[in-house]
This record gives C-alpha cells, sequence and structure tokens, in this order.
C-alpha cells in the first residue's frame, strides 16, 4: 500500500507508471540466457578441487590416475598458470593496508576451507568430477584463529607472512571530546553486537564461460557478474590483454545482492584456460561451492556505548570494531568496504556531536567477505538502533518520541555527520512518522499490550537509517580503492530505421533496468516505449562502467540516459526543423512524433531517421548530425535515501521460534520510476532482512571447517517466513540531481535485521534479555533465557 | 566411473526423444544438456530450492533429484510448454501482471509447481498458498507478489472439484 496512488495521479509520462517489464517474456517463456544456458561447440567443463584445510601448506599434489577418466583433457595446478597470468592486486590508498594477491589457484598455501586447489579440464563436468576423485593433495597444517577476536592478537598465526599482521585494515573516526560526553551524560547504555556471516545466496551460483577467437586472438567472458567492466579492466593486466582483444559480458544474471559483485579466481582460471586450451571453457559453481567460496558478509563484532542527556538528546556515541574479513581482501572494493562502513555509519541519521568509532578489519581463514546488498549499513543500524531503544527504555521513553527528537530534522540539512557524510535533503522525520501513521502506532502498542495479558510473548521495533545511495566521484563507494565508482555513461543512438538503441555499462540481475532506463528515455526523448532497446552488461558498450551495485543504476544510470537524451532529442528537432521548415523552438516530439506548435505538419521519428541517414543530401551536409549521443554522469555527492521500519513479531513461549506479525516500510528513493519494481526491491530486501535476522547464518567450527554445506543448513526466507509488507512511499524533492531519483536496492536489508532485533528484544522484555546477536534463532533466545535464570550454566557464542 | 549407456524415450511437452545417455545422468542435465531445454534451473542439486521443477506424468518433482532413465515412458512438463514469448501462458502472463519475477532464475521453477498446486491444492487463503509454495525458494521478491499472483490464478480457477 502506498500513500500515493500511483495509478491515479495526473503524470503525463512514463516515469512513475506501473509499466510491465520488457524482460519479463524471454525469462517468463524459459528462453532467458543464463551463462549456463550457452553450450558453444568444442566446449569444456572444469570441476575445482578445493582445500578442505583452513590453512595449510600445500606439500604435493597427486593426480593418480585422474587421466584415465575418460574424456579428462588436462589437470592444472598453480605451478602451471604461473606464466600464463598476473594476480589481480586489490590496491587500497588506506594506511597500514595489505593488498593480498588474487590467484586463480592457491599457491603453496591454501587459507581457507574451499578456496580452488586443482582445475581438472574434461569434457563434460561428469568426468571431470570422476577425475577429481583421483587426485590426492598432502598438506602440512598450520596454526590459525578462526575467531576474529583471536586473530586480532599480536602473537596470533599470520595468515599472510607477507603482511605482518592479520590486521590489514585499520580506521578511525573522532569528532569532539567523546569521553568528555560519556562524563557527562544522565544515562549511557552499551552492548556488544555481532551479526553473523552471512552469504547471498543468488538463486543461480556462479557461472564462467570463456571463448577464445585464435582468429582475432581475442577472448570473451560470459560472467555472471554484476561488474563486467571492472572485470574486463582487471583481467587485461591479469591477462596482459588490450581491452580491445577483451570484452566481458554478463547475459541474464539470476541474482548477485553483491555476491558476484568482486573478481574470483575462476572468472581468471576459464579465460587462461580458453586461451591455453584454445576452446571454449565452462566452469558452473554447485551450491556447496557457492556456500563455500563466494565472498561472505558482515561478520564484525562491535562494542559500542551511548550516551544520552536526562531530557534524551543524542550526546555520545563509542565504539570498538573488529572485522572478520576472511582470508583475502576482494577485488575492487578491498577489505575496507564492509569494515569501514560500519563505523562511518553507525551514527545512523541522528545529530550526534561527540563520535569515536573504531574498527580493526582481520584476516581470518574463511572465505573473502565482499559486499552484500546494505554493506555495513545492516551491522551498524543493528547495532545502533539497538541503543536507541535500550536508552529509551532507560529513560522510560516511548522509542519513537526519542528518535523523533534526535532524527537531523528538515532545517539541519545538509548535515554533516561525525564521520563526514553529508545527509542531503531526505524525509528523515516524515519516513518515522509515515511508518508509524500506516500501522496507527498508538493502537499497535494497546495491542502488543493486549496480546501480553493473553500471556503471548508480542513485542514491536522499530530502525531509522538512512544509506548513500548512487554515490558520484567526490567519495569512493570504498575507502581508497583501485577503482572509479563516480560516473556512469549512457550511448543513444537513433538509427536508420528510426528505432533507438540504449547502451549503458550498468549490468541489470533482477532490477529491471531494461524497463526503467527505457521509461527514462521515454520521458526525455519522446520516442515508443517499444522502439527503444536497452542494451547493458556489456564492456564492450561504453568505455568504460563499474557495473550496477551500491543502489547506483537508477541513479548513475538514469541520470546518464536523462542527459543522453536530451542532447539526442535536441538533435532530432533540430533535423525536423530543417525538414519542416519550422523553428526549433516550436518543434517538440511525444510518442515518437515531432508536432509543431504553428503548423499541422507532423513528422515521425521514423521519417526523420530516414531523411537523416538514408536520404542523401535531404539535409544539407553541413547540417547533416548522426542522432545520437554519449554522456557521462556524476552525481558527486551521491543522495541520501532514508526510511523507517516498523514491526511486531511474536515469540512462541514453547518452542522460541519468531513469527512476524506486522512489517511496514516508509521509505524516501526520491522520484519513483516504476512503483511495482521499487515494491518489489523493497519486498525482496525485507524478506532477505528477516533472513539475517531470524534464519541466515554461516558457521565455522573450531576446526575452520565450513558447517553450512547445504540450503538445507543455510536456510534463507521461504514463502511462510515473510509476511505482507506495507510500503509507504514519500518521494521527497531531491534538487542538483539529474532526474531526481534515490537509490533504493538496499534498504530493506538495512533496515529489517534491527527491527526484527528491536521487536524481539520488545516481546522478550518482561524476561529481562537483549538481543545482541543475530540470527535470533530459537536456540540462541533458549540460551538467552537460560543464560538469565542460571549464568553458570550458560553457553555463549 | 561411466557405465554402460542406455537408451531412453520420453515425451517432452509433448514431443518424443529418445536418447541414450550414462544410467546417471540427472534428468535436469538431460533436459538442458541433451535436449537444450535451458528453462529448467539448477539451484542447488540437492533438492531444497525448487529451481528445477518438473512435471512428470502431471505433478511436480525435482529434476535435480530424478535420474532420466527414471523418466521412461514419463509425460514430461518444462516452462517451455506454458508458453512462449509471443504467447505466454496464463500463469506466465499472471506472474508478469504482478511482477512475481525479478532475476526470473528461479521462476521456472515456480510456475511449474503452480501448475501442480492450481491442479490439486485448494488455495482458498493465503495462508495455504504460502504454505503451498514454500518448497521454492525466491530470493528476489519476498514471495508477496508471487502470493499475489497465485490468488489471482487460483480465484479464476474456483474452488477445486
Amino acid at each position: 500500500m502506498s500513500l500515493h496512488d500511483h495509478s491515479v495521479e495526473l503524470r503525463p509520462k512514463l516515469v512513475g507508471k506501473r509499466v510491465k517489464r520488457t524482460e519479463d517474456p524471454r525469462l517468463l517463456a524459459g528462453v532467458g540466457q543464463y551463462v549456463d544456458d550457452m553450450a558453444p561447440a568444442g566446449m569444456l567443463h572444469v570441476a575445482l578441487r578445493r582445500s578442505d584445510q583452513p590453512h595449510a601448506r600445500i606439500l604435493n599434489i597427486d593426480v593418480g590416475e585422474a587421466f584415465s577418466v575418460p574424456g579428462v583433457i588436462a589437470i592444472y595446478d598453480a605451478t602451471d598458470l604461473e606464466n600464463e597470468v598476473r594476480p589481480a592486486i586489490p590496491t587500497s590508498r588506506m594506511p597500514d593496508y595489505y593488498a593480498t594477491p588474487i590467484w586463480p589457484l592457491a599457491r603453496n598455501k591454501v587459507r581457507y576451507v574451499g578456496e580452488p586447489v586443482v582445475a581438472v579440464v574434461a569434457e563434460s563436468r561428469y568426468a571431470a568430477e570422476d577425475a577429481l576423485e583421483h587426485i590426492t593433495i598432502d598438506y602440512e597444517p598450520l596454526p590459525f584463529a578462526i575467531r576474529q577476536v583471536d586473530a586480532v592478537k599480536d602473537d596470533a598465526p599470520l595468515l599472510h607472512e607477507e603482511a605482518g599482521t592479520n590486521t590489514i585494515i585499520r580506521r578511525e573516526f573522532k569528532r569532539g571530546d567523546v569521553d568528555a560526553a560519556f562524563e557527562s551524560a544522565a544515562v549511557t547504555v552499551k552492548g556488544r553486537f555481532r551479526m553473523t556471516r552471512k552469504t547471498a545466496v543468488a538463486m543461480e551460483n556462479r557461472s564462467y564461460l570463456a571463448e577464445w577467437d585464435a582468429r582475432k586472438q581475442a577472448l570473451t567472458l560470459y560472467t555472471s557478474s554484476n561488474i563486467p567492466g571492472v572485470i574486463r579492466d582487471v583481467l587485461s593486466g591479469c591477462l596482459d590483454l588490450p581491452g580491445t582483444r577483451l570484452r566481458v559480458v554478463a547475459p541474464d544474471v539470476g541474482g548477485s545482492f553483491g555476491g558476484k559483485g568482486s573478481l574470483y579466481g575462476e572468472e581468471i582460471l576459464v579465460c587462461a584456460l580458453a586461451r591455453k586450451l584454445k576452446r571454449p571453457v565452462k566452469f558452473i559453481s554447485d551450491r556447496l561451492e557457492d556456500l563455500s567460496a563466494t565472498s561472505q558478509a558482515f561478520d564484525e563484532l562491535i562494542e559500542a556505548e551511548l550516551a544520552v542527556t536526562e531530557d534524551g538528546m543524542l550526546i555520545g556515541l563509542r565504539a570498538d570494531v573488529i572485522g572478520d574479513v576472511g582470508a583475502y581482501s576482494i577485488y575492487p572494493w578491498t577489505a575496507a568496504l564492509e569494515t569501514v562502513q560500519v563505523v562511518s555509519f553507525l551514527p545512523g541519521p541522528y545529530r550526534m556531536e561527540h563520535y569515536r568509532g573504531r574498527i580493526r578489519g582481520v584476516l581470518t581463514p574463511k572465505p573473502p567477505t565482499g559486499p552484500y546488498r546494505g554493506v555495513g549499513r545492516p551491522s551498524s543500524t543493528f547495532a545502533m538502533e539497538r541503543l536507541i531503544e535500550m536508552a529509551a527504555g532507560k529513560l522510560g521513553m516511548d522509542p519513537v518520541a526519542f528518535r523523533r527528537k534526535n532524527l537531523v530534522n528538515a532545517d539541519e540539512f545538509p548535515y554533516r555527520t561525525a564521520s563526514g557524510i553529508i545527509w542531503d535533503k531526505s524525509a528523515f522525520q516524515e519516513c518515522l512518522a509515515g511508518a508509524c501513521a500506516h500501522v496507527d502506532y498508538p493502537n499497535l502498542l494497546l495491542e502488543r499490550d493486549e496480546a501480553r495479558r493473553n500471556g503471548r510473548w508480542v513485542g514491536i521495533g522499530l530502525a531509522s537509517y538512512a544509506e548513500l545511495t548512487g554515490i558520484g566521484s567526490r567519495i569512493s563507494v570504498a575507502p581508497g580503492m583501485p577503482i572509479n565508482t563516480g560516473t556512469e555513461t549512457s550511448k543513444i543512438e537513433i538509427d536508420a530505421t528510426g528505432t533507438i538503441t540504449a547502451a549503458f555499462g550498468i549490468a541489470s540481475h533482477g532490477q529491471g533496468l531494461e524497463t526503467t532506463l527505457a521509461q527514462v528515455i521515454v520521458d526525455e526523448l519522446g520516442c515508443k516505449l517499444e522502439d527503444i532497446e536497452v542494451k547493458h552488461g556489456d564492456s564492450a558498450l561504453v568505455p568504460m562502467s563499474s557495473g550496477t551495485y551500491a543502489s547506483r543504476s537508477a541513479v548513475l544510470g538514469g541520470g546518464a540516459a536523462t542527459l543522453a537524451a536530451r542532447v539526442v532529442k535536441s538533435k532530432v528537432l533540430r533535423a525536423a526543423a530543417y525538414l519542416m521548415e519550422q523553428s526549433i523552438d516550436d518543434l517538440d516530439m511525444h510518442d515518437g512524433t515531432v508536432t509543431s506548435r504553428n503548423s499541422n505538419r507532423t513528422m515521425t521519428l521514423k521519417e526523420i531517421a530516414s531523411a537523416v541517414y538514408s536520404q542523401m543530401g535531404r539535409i544539407p551536409r553541413d547540417q547533416r548530425e548522426d542522432l545520437a549521443a554519449s554522456e557521462t554522469y556524476d552525481p558527486y555527492l551521491g543522495t541520501a535515501c532514508s526510511s523507517t521500519h516498523l514491526g511486531m513479531v511474536e515469540v512462541d513461549p514453547e518452542t522460541y521460534g519468531v513469527k512476524v506479525l506486522r512489517y511496514v516500510v516508509a521509505e524516501d528513493c526520491g522520484k519513483i520510476i516504476n512503483p511495482m519494481i521499487v515494491d518489489g526491491q523493497v519486498q525482496g530486501a525485507v524478506a532477505q532482512g528477516i533472513g539475517a535476522a531470524l534464519l541466515e547464518e554461516i558457521v565455522h567450527d573450531e576446526q575452520g571447517q565450513a558447517v553450512a554445506a547445504s540450503l538445507a543448513d543455510y536456510l534463507v526466507p521461504v514463502a511462510t517466513n515473510v509476511p505482507d509488507i506495507g510500503i509507504v512511499h514519500i518521494e521527497a524533492d531531491l534538487p542538483n540531481n539529474v532526474g531526481g531519483f534515490r537509490g533504493m536496492g538496499e534498504g530493506g536489508t538495512i533496515g529489517a535485521p534491527a527491527t526484527i532485533a528491536n521487536a524481539v528484544s520488545d516481546a522478550l522484555s518482561h524476561l529481562g534479555v537483549s538481543v545482541e546477536t543475530l540470527p535470533v534463532t530459537p536456540d540462541r533466545i533458549f540460551r538467552m533465557l537460560q543464560a538469565r535464570r542460571d549464568p553458570a550454566a550458560a553457553v555463549t557464542d | 566411473m561411466p557405465e554402460k549407456k542406455i537408451t531412453l524415450s520420453v515425451s517432452v511437452n509433448g514431443v518424443a526423444h529418445t536418447a541414450t545417455i550414462e544410467p546417471r545422468m540427472l534428468l535436469s542435465d538431460f533436459l538442458r544438456h541433451e535436449l537444450g531445454l535451458t528453462g529448467t534451473h539448477v539451484g542447488c542439486e540437492h533438492g531444497v530450492c525448487g529451481a528445477c521443477t518438473v512435471l512428470l506424468d502431471g505433478r511436480s518433482a525435482r529434476s535435480c533429484l530424478t535420474l532420466a532413465v527414471q523418466a521412461e515412458g514419463v509425460e514430461i512438463e518444462t516452462v517451455e510448454g506454458q508458453g512462449s514469448v509471443d504467447q505466454l501462458g496464463r500463469i506466465q502472463e499472471a506472474f508478469r501482471q504482478h511482477h512475481a519475477l525479478q532475476c526470473g532464475f528461479c521462476t521456472p521453477g515456480f510456475i511449474m509447481a503452480i501448475t501442480d498446486m492450481l491442479r490439486h491444492h485448494p488455495l482458498e487463503s493465503d495462508e495455504q498458498i504460502r504454505e503451498a509454495l514454500s518448497g521454492n525458494i525466491c530470493r528476489c521478491t519476498g514471495y508477496e507478489h508471487i502470493v499475489n499472483a497465485v490468488r489471482e490464478l487460483a480465484r479464476e480457477r474456483g474452488p477445486l472439484t
């Protein structure tokens, strides 16, 4: 449900309409083309032998009888590729950082269970997997520290000796005099918060296919990546191939949520092998490989403390965070991405004069952490919003009133946060009010209290947050990393038949950008929707692109499309003015037809295109110009997107299972291009946030083994875990931004864990426990209550 | 190790196919790689996610947990039999109308599971619909739009007779 009813709102244009997606028919008919759907002639398959050791030296690899398996072509380890590839180096300007080199196969040592060690190439995946069974790897186990609290210690075993330390990221943000603020505070609250390790679980596993063109000495990589441009640029170095002979294509991609948004060794591998063997080479990850070797998320230990005045004003926040970054710093984002964002976003959308937030990012023998929907902010929002509700409780204030008092007000924008982030005009207060109005908050409290009188464990929780989306060139998406995340390019061309090709570097993988970007172009250019073909996900389309991630594609892609469409439109109208003998000021184009205010004469885009391109001499040569433009957009600061989530949950006193009874999201994503798609993004992201709060957890045991080996162990939400989500759209105006769009793909995942944690804490408040670790599984609730009853018997995380 | 190959005869979406395959070949691999029907997707290979769901003699089954040779003589239905790009089937159209798909990877499995549900489940309440859908995982949509699509389809169908 929405405050605005978009179907009746008077909007002459396509932006704002529930346009059905143009990508749907192929996907619904089963003729989408994902990487594993491609099978070029002569294709070979790779299967990987992965490390079963968390930290060990590779002493010997014996292939045994592997070559006796019919169809086996070749078997490689790192030594065989030494002269074929160079490693990717995730450089960073962060001080005291160590850039772990990324190779396709483990060299000398393995550093996590699941790291690729040996590649078997065969005529079929069945044969390749048969051959793996014959391979024996001798390891010398090395000491390791699997928990971040141990790995951070000075005498901890080193994962990368060259680094001289496990702590490869250190960052501190400071403003004011936080210790003095705590001394003067009337009330302080603190907690030790932990969002355990998660992984993205896109339904399509990571998939790669490389084709070597011997005639042109050129390589094409088809990849399930959402950053094909970045992959092209880095592989150019790894493979020593110029960009003209290296093309990276992301065809239909089955979700990413960040998990497919980094470089993987397997991408380097299939390229190197296709070039070496001169045949197409495919690698398709299975689900076990996905759970054990796709980038993982969060896993910070956040010790945080909040200082509040007697009348409920926030005055100080201090936090010490240890982030478990896994075994490698991921390319291109580096280990700073997730970790630094936790402390840079921790103060949230609130006024906070005094702040100190310190993070240490520590190497451990686990898969690398990388981007996952929300990045850093699910953890920071969880910690901050728990502290907010703990403080409100201690002060005896209503958590909504407490938030209202401390959220940055409209007249304070632009507001510079304690870590230097600038919040521009965004509807912080309106989101809080909108969520409360949607559920009739005072009445919901009565409903909760009534349920409690009947012995039910029911609780209400909220979370308010702000995020930076559509980030431009002023700051990097990850501090100090090696790529440009501040620009995107759109190339729009009208061809001789009058149809429009709009090419982008971004790479849609479920967001529906083929539809939404076309909607933007229709409105700017004045053409028909069905005449536009949006191309994306191909490094050959524009000179540079960093892809689709970080809630940026509607902002940057939409902005670039707007700029390019405007230029093309001016060219169309100049040609039309000559052809129609009209003043350009009197002309406009709508629905693919140019009309004049002063004449009944009209011309279709098809006629104009024909005149420009195909009718020689129709337009004088000094006035003739191609109906094409390429424009790049840089939103510079980026845009703030804000939201308040409100949820009501019930905990079963017998099983400790948690059921989400009510859920509402009030969010401000600026001008909405397609409300249907925005609703879908919110619902999907909230579902992932509920998964993070209640179900999902990657566990490594004390031996460093990954315990979650299937989707029966790593639980993602199914239809019965997720309620209908109430959605309140608040479209705050966004000045100084082309298009007025804010990014919104990630927000649900940011707000939901905190909301659920607060609601469960509220439901259990009469039992004196507070949720500080997510997911809050029945087992964790059992242990919290047990510890409360009998501290001596408690087994904690 | 590869075993002696077996000749298999099946009907897929009403078309007869005969192939000689290894007995260990999964039905999902057979459909995708032998017949080129790549609309059936493989998401987990252990029967949890439901992306590979097809109909065997009218009932939904995980093609990743079924050996192709088990389908000897069976009528197999896949998403390709539901409609085409220029003429979507009714479930496909409802999915488009309700924005019940995003990346589209899990969608064929949902469509086939829903085909079975509409034939055999009452689907009278959202609770029943969600229960019926809970054998398939979608990571994009949060399920609400899928529930909306199924609710409409169930209403159109009317009560099970």
